[in-house]
């Protein structure tokens, strides 16, 4: 094994390793995106939002509904599309977990996946199984030669999106009233609301700005693998969870660095050892129970100790 | 008294059944076996399913693993050994295991102990794992597994799947498999083990402090759940006559989740009516999926995928507006059966003071 390693540096020349490494960031950041709307909601209700992948999904949908059917700029899309994702995630809270706020824990995670398994459903029937096309963005999607290599412009705009709207976010969180009010939500739901925090507009939010989060990773995942399907959101929606328990749940920056970690660790391991590219989505599993095994609460995660 | 009356009554139902399961088969025709046949596997693994979710209160999601586990056993072990060089056409059989072959109750055993000795050693580090966490984790192991038998083609054929395997469309031995199944649950939910595994789901700090081994308790739960889900995934696998890897997606899981929530959780009579419910209604829900003409026209909604709308739609009502689901945490006894005969508004009239 060791031998194959150093064989495959050896053979991999530095601007492939660049190639990689763009692609990886590129990747991390995408995952880094979509892992905050499950730490977002994590931090607040203790639960896992098993529908947020096929939120992502939905977006996809969406963008292609409006390039390709409607005619919409891609711009504009762009938009509609943070908007309408946002509503789906705000309606999907309402609809399926507020109902259910002083439920067992149990009964709220079989509803998280009641959601997705219908979402996916839904899109299978209104959308059909067939694989469609995410619309072709020629800005976006055109290559950029560097001497020999050949990289995306996506893969440049990704991290940077990523970047902008982490600041964004972090300026919500730390220096808003609604950001004081989930980050008061989220130390102790029962004194926030006793001190008047609307705890159902706090949830609201939330939902809104992860799904808000995901109808722009899932814009970018579009462009650069362009296969929408139904079930599109299943496996970045699981890796995504996983990014934001190794970064430690309810941690947006470390969600950040999960998906990092996530997203880089997949292409190394398929550019160095070609031979276990079939075993690439189990990485993310294998990499979760080590993590959890090791240091339950994540990289950044606080330590819990559980009350009686 | 009571106790040997119930006995007696338990032992002439399961006679019963079993003159009804003989009549099935060779009255019915083999679409309507393939059913009742379903539904007596889909029994055997929504039980497996309760015993950890219901019973020990621990959430897994790995049924559909460890059921691709148990199907791939008898797979790989009863085809006959002349048919597999064209089963194995793309990569041949690993020789090590090419000249094996195992009677079918053999491989049937075979595939629910991997799949409790899999449990076994995954159990170690996950089983301290909670609630979301531990069912993303399950999750997770049945999709090694999956990925793990995708790729090792010298024994599980890959992505191309085992065909040729011996079908087993009988309805007799399914019950027979069924019965034991149940019965053996049914000991095990009223042995102290039993009353361990409850006393874990209601409270798991005041569980260990009453002396309870948690660990010991979770992984032997974990490890008979994955006994009949890897029995129950053979005898799937021999209804089917082929395995692949598409067949043991987690989507998979959510029947059994359904099942299980639909009859109740910590409930093993619930987990019957569920398994029969949901299987049947999807079997008889495939009308959505055919186009309806009403009147001369053709009405637009009907078309593939409406189903499994329904059926998730279905899902979601049950979890949001009758969460308890059929039984609860109750059981169907003889003595309920007796009261409701006496007196059969009673079962109303008590549900109306409870609320």
């Amino acid at each position: 094994m060791q031998m194959e390693l150093f064989q495959a540096i050896a053979n991999m020349s530095g601007a492939n390793f660049a190639q990689h490494l763009v692609n990886g960031i590129s990747l991390g950041s995408l995952y880094a995106l979509i892992a905050i709307g499950y730490t977002m909601v994590y931090g607040i209700l203790l639960m896992i939002n098993f529908a947020h992948g096929d939120i992502v999904m939905m977006a996809c949908y969406f963008a292609f509904f409006g390039i390709t059917i409607f005619h919409i700029p891609w711009y504009i899309t762009f938009v509609g599309v943070i908007i309408a994702t946002a509503l789906l995630g705000a309606i999907i809270e309402r609809t399926a977990y507020r109902p259910l706020r002083d439920a067992p824990k149990n009964s709220v995670l079989i509803s998280a996946i009641g959601a997705s398994f219908l979402l996916e459903n839904l899109a299978n029937y209104l959308f059909s199984g067939r694989p469609m096309r995410f619309p072709n963005i020629p800005l976006l999607s055109q290559n950029i030669s560097f001497g020999s290599v050949q990289i995306q412009a996506i893969s440049f705009v990704i991290p940077v999106i990523t970047i902008l709207s982490l600041v964004v976010l972090l300026h919500i969180v730390n220096h808003t009233k609604i950001g004081m009010a989930m980050r008061a939500v989220s130390k102790d739901y029962e004194i926030a609301r006793v001190m008047g925090v609307n705890i159902d507009n706090v949830i609201s939010t939330t939902f809104i700005i992860g799904s808000a989060l995901a109808a722009i990773g899932a814009f970018m995942w579009g462009v650069k693998y362009p296969g929408i399907t139904p079930m599109l959101g299943v496996m970045p929606g699981l890796k995504c969870f996983i990014a934001a328990v190794i970064g430690g749940i309810g941690n947006i920056k470390g969600a950040v660095i999960g998906g990092f970690i996530l997203g880089l660790g997949e292409i190394m391991i398929v550019a160095f050892f070609p031979q276990l590219s079939g075993y690439r989505d189990a990485f993310a599993f294998i990499l979760l129970i080590i993590i959890l095994f090791y240091k339950p609460t994540g990289l950044l995660g606080e330590k819990i100790t559980e009350k009686v | 008294m009571k106790k040997k009356r119930d006995l007696i009554l338990s032992v002439i139902l399961l006679i019963v059944l079993f003159g009804l399961s003989w009549l099935l088969n060779s009255e019915m025709d083999s679409y309507v076996r393939r059913i009742a046949n379903l539904c007596m596997i889909y029994a055997i693994i929504g039980l497996s399913m309760n015993v950890t979710n219901g019973f020990a209160g621990q959430f897994s999601l790995g049924q559909a693993g460890f059921m691709a586990i148990g199907a791939y056993v008898v797979g790989i072990f009863t085809v006959p050994v002349a048919a597999r060089a064209t089963v194995f056409y793309a990569v041949p059989m690993n020789p090590a295991i090419a000249g094996i072959q195992l009677p079918v109750w053999a491989a049937l055993l075979g595939g629910g102990l991997l799949a409790a000795l899999v449990a076994f050693l995954i159990g170690a580090p996950i089983l301290r794992l909670k609630g979301d966490y531990l069912a993303i984790a399950t999750l997770g192991f049945s999709e090694i597994i999956r990925i793990v038998i995708t790729n090792a083609s010298s024994i599980t054929n890959g992505a191309l799947g085992i065909k040729d395997i011996p079908t087993l469309n009988d309805a007799r031995y399914i019950f027979l498999a069924t019965a034991i199944a149940f019965v053996f649950i049914a000991a095990l939910i009223n042995s102290s083990y039993g009353r361990a595994f409850k006393a874990i789901r209601e409270d798991e700090i005041a569980a260990e402090a009453m002396g309870i081994n948690l660990y010991k308790h979770k992984c032997l739960a974990f490890m008979i759940s994955a006994f009949f889900a890897g029995v129950g995934g053979g005898l799937y696998a021999m209804l089917l006559g082929t395995v692949d890897p598409k067949n043991f997606l987690f989507t998979l899981t959510y029947n059994f989740l359904l099942i299980i929530v639909l009859g109740g959780m910590g409930s093993i009579t619930g987990s019957m009516f569920g398994a029969i419910i949901v299987t049947a209604g999807l079997e008889y829900l495939r009308i959505f999926d055919e186009p309806l003409e009403l009147f001369g026209m053709n009405i637009p909604l009907f078309r593939p995928g409406l189903r499994m709308v329904i059926f998730s739609v279905l899902l979601m009502v049950c979890v949001l507006f009758w969460r308890h689901g059929i039984m609860g945490t109750k059981e169907l006894t003889w003595d309920r059966i007796a009261q409701f005969c006496k007196n059969p508004l009673a079962v109303f009239k008590r549900k109306g003071a409870a609320k």
